[in-house]
């Protein structure tokens, strides 16, 4: 059994008793890794339960923020339930580096042997059948090969699985670590410790351009990024490192950053066309896990990908222990059990209800005009100059009008109403 | 903008172990298309391309492995594109 990079695969396989080799092009797990970064937890409560008292997670997420920004404004809505999240409904910031070193270490504890520091260049096919793989002329032997090598998943790719991205598939992020000190990020975002926010922003921190900022508390350090659609770029002339920048000294983001020690800046593709990407998933001896499978699905107001990952992990190691116990056959023929039992997971199940909501995340409309019209309303609802007040009404509709026509309006609608 | 931070410096918060004897990412200096350069230039998160008086240069020295490169030029402007080798470019402590 090899594999590439790590997932929850691994325990599943090793507490089966089955041979696994984890291959890990850094010199870690998580070493090449990037997160936004938010963990739901479900998904690896039913592999490790009640993992967060022992992993390594940043804070819990107990308020959700999300704002609409234009050049200096911001309309911010938070939402804190205040109730107890159980562990199966609870979710984690986390951040990679230090979570997936955690986690391949469980994988280690039992059984699995690590190989890091390699690169995969590509599968060996005998006979038309993936039969190992091959790492700079050195030669490793399996029966099944997972695929766990990322977004950029050049072995699904050479295998003829997966075709390359498309720039409208993908969103690049980029993201810096900026530490503060615990009591500071608990003063700033109004939190105790242990507890945490996830803010998603829409509108100028990306100029317009599909996507958005984001801000995630963690334990002594937040992580402030940005996500833009690749097709976009090039749409207006501000480049992607300097939407960074430009979201940082937001005057509604520059006070709760300020002061900090910057520890890391980092960049990652983020796979978003939904369910329509989904490359072919499995072949003889072979089965593509997480990123490289597409299983991310992006609702602007949330986003999910580690907790598809990690069940997608879960259901191939399903899938290989019950092909060993058919007498060890791994071909197409049992390894299409995974499509099956995916079929019947969150993962699909999600991703098929959401299957048009990349349609709706393309409208511009929703990145310009909807922060500029909510920007231009809650200016008048709150100004008081001593002029005559507007009727909000009206001007709400003479806003709207004037940056739109009805049957745009009613385009907009509609998709939106599909993609829901 | 009033603080903009150079993306040199913020490649210097990272731990990088370079691989100064193999490129992973080639590009196609022959290429002349500015549209297409723009948009490259616009997008390496740590604006490893520059375009001045007519000549595309790339360095592969400070890559943060993330492929945008190659998938926003469409096989144009960047030639080949694979992972630096094992333990080799940026390591992520925090990610």
């Amino acid at each position: 059994m090899s594999e590439e990079k790590f997932d929850a695969i691994v325990d599943l396989l090793a507490q089966a008793e089955m041979e696994v080799l984890l291959i890990e092009r850094g010199d870690f797990c998580g070493a090449k890794n990037v997160t936004g970064g938010r963990l739901y937890a479900h998904t690896l409560e039913k592999v490790i339960p009640g993992f967060a008292e022992e992993a390594p997670v940043e804070r819990k997420v107990t308020k959700e923020r999300i704002a609409l920004m234009t050049e200096k404004g911001a309309v911010n809505i938070e939402y804190a339930s205040g109730r107890e999240d159980d562990a199966k409904s609870a979710s984690y910031t986390v951040l990679r580096g230090k979570f997936d070193k955690w986690f391949g270490d469980k994988a280690e504890e039992a059984g699995v042997m690590m190989v890091p520091g390699i690169r995969v260049d590509s599968c060996i096919v005998e006979d038309g059948k993936v039969v190992g793989i091959d790492a700079g002329g050195e030669a490793m032997y399996a029966d099944v090969v997972v695929l766990a090598d990322g977004v950029n998943s050049l072995l699904a790719q050479q295998l003829g699985l997966k075709k390359e991205l498309d720039p409208s598939q993908v969103a690049v992020g980029c993201k810096e670590v900026i530490q503060l000190g615990e009591d500071v990020i608990n003063q700033r975002f109004n939190l105790k410790s242990g507890e945490g926010v996830a803010m998603l922003v829409a509108g100028d921190p990306t100029v317009g351009n599909i996507g958005g900022g984001l801000i995630y508390t963690n334990k002594d350090s937040v992580s402030v990024g940005i996500v833009t659609t690749c097709s976009d770029i090039g749409r207006v002339d501000v480049s992607v490192p300097d939407m960074l920048e430009r979201f940082k000294n937001h005057p509604a983001v520059e006070p709760l950053i300020e002061g900090g020690i910057p520890l890391e800046y980092s960049a990652h593709l983020v796979p978003e066309g939904g369910f329509d990407m989904i490359p072919q998933l499995y072949t003889d001896n072979v089965l593509v896990v997480g990123d490289a499978a597409a299983f991310v699905v992006n609702l602007g107001y949330t986003v999910r990908g580690m907790d598809y990952a990690i069940e997608s992990g879960r259901l191939a190691a399903e899938t290989i222990i019950r092909a060993r116990d058919l007498g060890g056959d791994y071909s197409a023929a049992n390894m299409s059990y995974y499509q099956t039992l995916l079929e019947d997971s969150c993962i699909f199940r999600d991703m098929k209800q959401y299957r048009n909501f990349p349609k709706l995340l393309e409208r511009h409309e929703i990145f310009n005009d909807v922060p500029q019209i909510a920007d231009v309303l809650f200016d008048k609802l709150f100004r008081v100059d001593g002029e005559k007040p507007v009727s909000l009404p009206m001007f709400a509709i003479d806003e709207i009008a004037k940056r739109t026509s009805a049957q745009k309006l009613l385009e907009l609608v509609m998709v939106a109403l599909d993609a829901l | 903008m009033a603080k903009k931070v150079p993306v040199d410096d913020k490649l210097g918060y990272n731990r990088f172990n370079t691989d100064e004897s193999y490129a992973h990412i080639e590009i196609n200096e022959d290429f002349k298309d500015e549209a297409e350069i723009r948009k490259v230039v616009l997008a390496c998160p740590a604006e490893l391309y520059k375009y001045e008086n007519g000549e595309l240069t790339f360095n592969h020295e400070g890559c943060l492995e993330c492929g945008t490169c190659r998938v926003v030029s469409g096989g144009k402007v960047v030639k080949t594109w694979n992972h630096p080798y094992g333990g080799a470019g940026v390591t992520y402590m925090q990610g």
